[in-house]
């Protein structure tokens, strides 16, 4: 081997690993990571939450009074809010799940159609829970 | 590899190296898809919620099992994806075991009490 070749020094070669939680911030987010967080954050909540969804289940089918008592708990306004903002849990994680099959077919795999497939997640999930919420507050 | 997988090295992990759960999780999703659209139609054109109408629609058998087949399937995608996220951030086996035995506990609860909301009614 020759001298040349031998004295060419080692490149330094960038090393990539998993951002600390510590620099997230640092870091301008994607849109397609920002729904991938949501989507877990969603889930988990709606996991913890799980037995008051089945409580107010419970109340809604046990009798015709306590029917008619959560019938009158949901005319709060607070209450709607809180209401909604569980739908919108559920929707964002739903349009993202859906957005995650079509993903495993393949489809829309590249950069361009992920970030517009993210913003569409996040665009239908709003109008899905504006629809509710004009359903709840009795617009139609 | 191999070798490092083995005795008090052994890898302890709630997942099954395998396509089964990511299979469920997606199955499991797809017949909530279902139910989803279902419910929502029928909150979004219906007019005058009554308990009759509701409790009406839940005393049907047909609806108590696919209600409970929605149900079990969403506590199955709940334990993949609870799993999934405890197997993520918690670096600690016992802390990990711990946890994910809390999720299928608490799922399992989730379970019982809805067969005996579903077939209260």
């Amino acid at each position: 081997m020759s001298e040349a070749v031998r004295e060419v020094p080692k490149k330094e070669r960038p090393e990539f690993r998993n951002i600390h939680i510590t620099e997230l911030s640092n870091y301008r987010q994607p849109l397609a990571a920002i729904v991938s967080i949501l989507h877990r954050i969603s889930g988990v909540l709606m996991c913890l939450l799980l037995p008051f969804v089945l409580y107010l289940l419970q109340e809604s089918l046990r009798s015709e009074i306590s029917f008619a008592h959560y019938q009158g708990f949901i005319t709060y306004p607070l209450v709607k809010l809180i209401i909604l903002a569980l739908c919108w849990g559920y929707f964002h994680h739903f349009c993202a799940g859906v957005r995650h099959l079509v993903m495993d077919t393949h489809i829309g795999l590249d950069k361009d159609s992920a970030r517009q497939s993210s913003a569409a997640v996040l665009v239908i999930s709003l109008v899905l829970t504006l629809l509710v919420a004009l359903k709840l507050f009795g617009v139609f | 590899m191999a070798n490092n997988n083995v005795g008090p090295k052994r890898r302890v992990v709630g997942a099954h190296y395998g396509l089964k759960d990511w299979l469920a999780q997606r199955v499991t999703a797809v017949v909530m898809v279902l139910y989803t659209a279902i419910l929502l139609i029928a909150f979004l054109s219906g007019q005058n919620f009554t308990y009759e109408g509701w409790a009406a629609l839940f005393s049907q058998q047909w609806f108590k099992l696919i209600s409970a087949v929605t149900l079990f399937g969403l506590f199955y995608h709940a334990w993949v994806g609870m799993r999934d996220v405890w197997m993520d951030y918690v670096k600690h086996v016992g802390v990990r075991l711990t946890l994910q035995m809390a999720t299928v506990l608490w799922l399992i609860a989730c379970a019982v009490w809805s067969v005996q909301i579903l077939w209260s009614v």
